[in-house]
């Protein structure tokens, strides 16, 4: 590929907000989304009518982005409104960086907010199978990561108690953050007990089911500067798209992370190993594995044995999803916003669970059935 | 007729179509109009619904209802697709069995495997 444009810590994260996390009854999605937006906005030092391009993936609402413009009493100039799954936000950010840097919008709101858990407590979301899939009712999404997971454990010898391994460091992580809704010892030995859904994936591989929204403001650099918080400049963001259904993988071990992470490490100058911390969208531990592997964190097949030992649980030799991710701060059926809000905070730090001197951040979503990833780099003031 | 209809009605008539380019030889499913990745010209062929499991996972649901399970088949011809294996127990499923295609004369027809 021809070198990739990306205007690389031109552009910033200026507000960060999250809002509701764990359960709140009686709240619409939209309502979540636009109060953690408010937040995000006040965070920034900025006025909502500043505010001229929107950026929003909901779980119930097809054209979200023209609600969210009613609902906030704004005419933006842009509204986007793709919706790659999980990774629909790191898209977005990426968006974002060029029509800001390019001087179409001037500030940037991406929202996201879900009500599933008092809402109904379940995954919330229209997507299904496919039509080729559905007549063999797998459970979706989550059987095609357990076809994953089954695989990686074929080929590579990954065993259950690695994936629990995933679980059990995100546990040790949300137990110090207040913000976290899942708290309270949990051992590899609970999760290999836990009841088993779709082979190789038990109820403790998977993510939460809570309510929660969150939001960031992006404004270019020159600005953000003289905002209310701490510069977080955004060094690169590239999102891939490789299919929608598990079965079209050509190799199910193999995400679009490969890409993703490629490309946003060439846009940031960074190489793996310079990134202090890491949040990974984990809304199975099969995920976390995948993606330490496919980012560069160590070669394919070595993300079980990597993750052994407490590696990536506080004290290990690498910090990831510092606010207990997915699997026990909150899972509002897509998680990835959650997991720029998180990187952003280290970066400011201002992290329940600060990694001292951290000044490199990754962010990585994932969407619908390891379908779409997408990779976004985010640096400390001191990186531009 | 499109060429998801068209794979559908040969299905009907007991027969499992494959696709191909014309020029790259490459086979592909579920159907198209035209060869994913270089939009050229493709060609059906009768697939030899010979394949092996290449993922499968088990899912559980409350007794007394018992464990099933779904599976991708790796085809012979190179395409992947999800299906099930019929004929022996959930948990026996393992990847690299080899199996044959079977159609279940259901409303519509269902395309599955039996072990080979």
């Amino acid at each position: 590929m021809s070198h990739e444009f990306f205007p690389r810590g031109r552009t910033a994260i200026a507000g960060v907000a999250t809002h509701g996390i764990g359960e709140m009854p009686g709240h619409s999605a939209m309502e979540l989304a636009a109060g953690a937006g408010l937040k995000a906005v006040a965070d920034a030092g900025l006025r909502l009518d500043e505010v001229d391009g929107l950026f929003i993936c909901l779980p119930d609402d097809l054209f979200a982005g023209l609600s969210f413009a009613e609902y906030l009493g704004l005419r933006p100039r842009l509204t986007e409104n793709n919706r790659l799954g999980g990774a629909s936000f790191m898209s977005h950010l990426a968006t974002a960086a060029l029509a800001l840097d390019a001087g179409a919008i001037d500030v940037a709101l991406i929202a996201y907010g879900s009500n599933q858990r008092s809402g109904g407590g379940k995954l919330s979301t229209p997507a299904r199978s496919n039509a080729w899939e559905a007549p063999y009712k797998p459970l979706f999404p989550l059987s095609s990561y357990a076809l994953a997971a089954a695989r990686h454990m074929h080929q590579f010898g990954t065993t259950r108690a690695q994936m629990a391994e995933v679980a059990v460091a995100a546990r040790a992580w949300a137990n110090t953050n207040p913000e976290a809704f899942a708290k309270g010892p949990l051992s590899i030995e609970d999760c290999l007990a836990s009841r088993m859904i779709s082979s190789p994936i038990s109820v403790r591989d998977c993510c939460l089911v809570t309510d929660g929204a969150a939001a960031i403001v992006m404004t270019r650099t020159d600005r953000a500067r003289d905002l209310a918080q701490p510069l977080v400049p955004v060094l690169g963001a590239a999102s891939a798209t490789w299919w929608t259904a598990i079965s079209q993988a050509p190799d199910i071990t193999t995400t679009a992370a490969v890409e993703s992470g490629r490309r946003a490490y060439a846009m940031a100058g960074v190489r793996a190993d310079e990134i202090d911390v890491l949040q990974l969208y984990d809304a199975f531990t099969i995920n976390t594995i995948l993606f330490l592997e496919d980012l560069g964190f160590c070669p394919k097949g070595e993300g079980g044995a990597y993750v052994e030992g407490g590696r990536i649980a506080p004290g290990g030799a690498l910090a990831v999803n510092t606010n207990g991710g997915g699997l026990s701060c909150c899972h509002p059926g897509m998680y990835g916003l959650m997991a720029i809000t998180e990187a952003a905070r280290q970066m400011r730090g201002q992290a329940a669970n600060q990694i001292a001197d951290a000044k490199l951040a990754l962010a990585h979503g994932n969407g619908g059935t390891l379908s779409a990833q997408a990779t976004v780099i985010l640096g400390h003031a001191d990186t531009v | 007729m499109g060429p998801e209809a068209q794979w559908r009605a040969a299905l009907a008539e007991g027969r499992l179509l494959l696709q191909r380019g014309v020029a790259s030889g490459r086979a592909f499913f579920p159907p198209r109009a035209f060869e994913p990745g270089t939009g050229h010209a493709v060609e059906w062929f009768e697939a030899s619904g010979l394949g092996e499991v290449y993922s499968v996972t088990v899912i559980g649901r409350k007794p007394p209802e018992p464990a099933y399970h779904v599976a991708l088949i790796a085809l012979d011809e190179g395409p992947r697709l999800m299906s099930r294996v019929e004929g022996m127990a959930a948990e026996d499923v393992a990847i690299g069995l080899r199996v044959r295609a079977r159609i279940l004369a259901e409303d519509p027809p269902l395309l599955v495997f039996e072990p080979a």
